[in-house]
């Protein structure tokens, strides 16, 4: 029956889904950046010496890693209204919505994720750098900041952005809550004009193509970063 | 919060809430079971050909993982749920003619499986490369066919080693099979959220789910560090001996 599918279905909408695909971006962007930082953090704590620090941190990173990204985001879309509202002190909880809600869930569970792949970075420094540094009279931020880190973050990279396309997939899960992104956008195309196949078919073949591109963009990013070393 | 509504009737009458919930697990657990074995066959034979000397066959191994490990895994929901019978009419008249309940367990475990099977290929692949050329050349040099290379020399080592990324895959796969929730199986999630909107107590909902699902991370990760003790290889790190 291929013969009866009609891509002008997706033609007609197309400035529909790309601003779909635009919020899944957004997202994206935000959330690796936000999980980056948030990430490191948190591997920081992890290998902190203060063990209490250090098993908060660990606790929140494999209770994050245990549970389904879907239980997550239905989590936060309950729970980060309640939060806002013992943060501000408002009478009732703010309406935020899960299109805004969605970031602050993606930020908070994809750093679990990025704290690893820091931690790893971190600890495959070796040992005299951060010696080198002490020594020098550098604090532990400093030490941190200028020697350990920028270190850790460029061996990383590679598998930090893989992390990112992974990442960018797993935005998709948004739309069972009915948040408009591209798949969210689809879905709601598809259920109107009935053109399921046409449309899902589409959102398909983008992903492959964009996570195709990207990802043999990092493979050679590794190969470039692997000869310097 | 109140645990006691896991104690309450459904409304419906089908026994109380926490039954409701261990019925979505054992969905859970079937899909996960049945996807694994299909994953494990299919990505074992997927990352096999990648690593052997016929170039078509290493092409057409690179472009599976390419293709399952680029689309998300709701699209590949959906594909299979909806744009596989729409494009093949017999499938189509099979769809119609079956309990739907059995086409969403089909399509679950279909493409759970091949999915996982991608990320599997890729491990086994990864495995048998980090075995020394050696041990491939003394197997020939033994007489034994490619074949009986790879059974009885590489296969038996590489697996070993991966065990651990195996047991991330593993866990990977339990989680992911609350994405079939979006086709409407009965599993562990779609349970939550139908006690959620039922009794509106989510906290207490979402509270169990997270408890369930975090300990069958745990056990799975229990009981593979628990095999792979069992089969450590003498000699190499990791083994006690």
């Amino acid at each position: 029956m291929i013969g009866d599918l009609d891509f002008g279905a997706v033609g007609r909408t197309l400035p529909y889904l790309m601003a779909g695909l635009q919020y899944t971006v957004q997202i994206t962007v935000v959330a690796a950046i936000g999980g980056t930082l948030f990430g490191t953090l948190l591997a920081m704590a992890r290998l902190a010496a203060f063990k209490p620090l250090a098993l908060t941190a660990a606790g929140y990173v494999n209770l994050m890693r245990s549970i389904p990204l879907l239980l997550v985001i239905f989590w936060f879309y309950f729970l980060v209204p309640v939060i806002l509202q013992s943060l501000t002190g408002a009478d009732r909880p703010p309406q935020i919505g899960a299109d805004r809600s969605a970031y602050i869930t993606f930020i908070l569970f994809e750093a679990a994720y990025f704290c690893e792949i820091m931690r790893a970075g971190i600890q495959s420094i070796p040992r005299g750098q951060a010696g080198a540094s002490f020594a020098l009279g550098l604090g532990y931020w400093q030490s941190m900041r200028l020697v350990i880190l920028p270190q850790a973050f460029r061996n990383m990279l590679p598998v930090l952005l893989t992390q990112t396309i992974i990442l960018f997939q797993d935005v998709s899960l948004v739309s069972l809550l009915n948040v408009t992104d591209f798949v969210g956008a689809a879905t709601k195309i598809a259920q109107r004009d009935s053109r399921v196949v046409e449309l899902y078919l589409f959102v398909a073949i983008v992903y492959l193509v964009l996570c195709s591109v990207l990802s043999f963009g990092v493979r050679r990013l590794q190969a470039k970063i692997a000869i310097i070393q | 919060m109140s645990l006691g509504i896991l104690l309450e009737q459904v409304p419906d009458g089908d026994g109380p809430w926490w039954r409701m919930l261990a019925s979505g697990l054992e969905w859970t657990l079937m899909v996960s079971a049945l996807a694994w074995i299909l994953a494990f066959a299919l990505g074992s034979v997927v990352g096999v050909v990648r690593t052997t000397d016929r170039t078509w066959l290493v092409r057409l191994g690179n472009a599976y993982v390419e293709l399952f490990r680029n689309i998300p895994l709701i699209v590949q929901f959906f594909l299979w749920f909806f744009v596989v019978p729409g494009v093949i009419p017999p499938v189509k008249r099979w769809v119609v003619s079956v309990d739907p309940l059995t086409y969403q367990l089909l399509t679950a475990v279909v493409c759970l499986g091949l999915f996982t099977a991608a990320r599997l290929a890729e491990q086994v692949r990864a495995g048998i490369q980090s075995l020394s050329r050696g041990q491939r050349n003394a197997g020939y040099a033994l007489g034994l066919s490619q074949v009986q290379t790879y059974r009885y020399v590489l296969l038996p080592m590489a697996y070993r080693i991966i065990i651990p990324p195996l047991t991330s895959e593993l866990m990977n796969l339990i989680k992911n099979t609350a994405v079939a929730y979006s086709i409407g199986l009965t599993e562990l999630f779609f349970r939550t959220r139908e006690m959620g909107e039922m009794t509106f107590r989510y906290f207490e909902a979402f509270g169990a789910a997270t408890v369930i699902y975090a300990t069958i991370a745990f056990a799975s990760n229990r009981a593979m560090a628990l095999l792979e003790r069992k089969v450590a290889v003498p000699g190499y790190i990791g083994s006690a001996k």
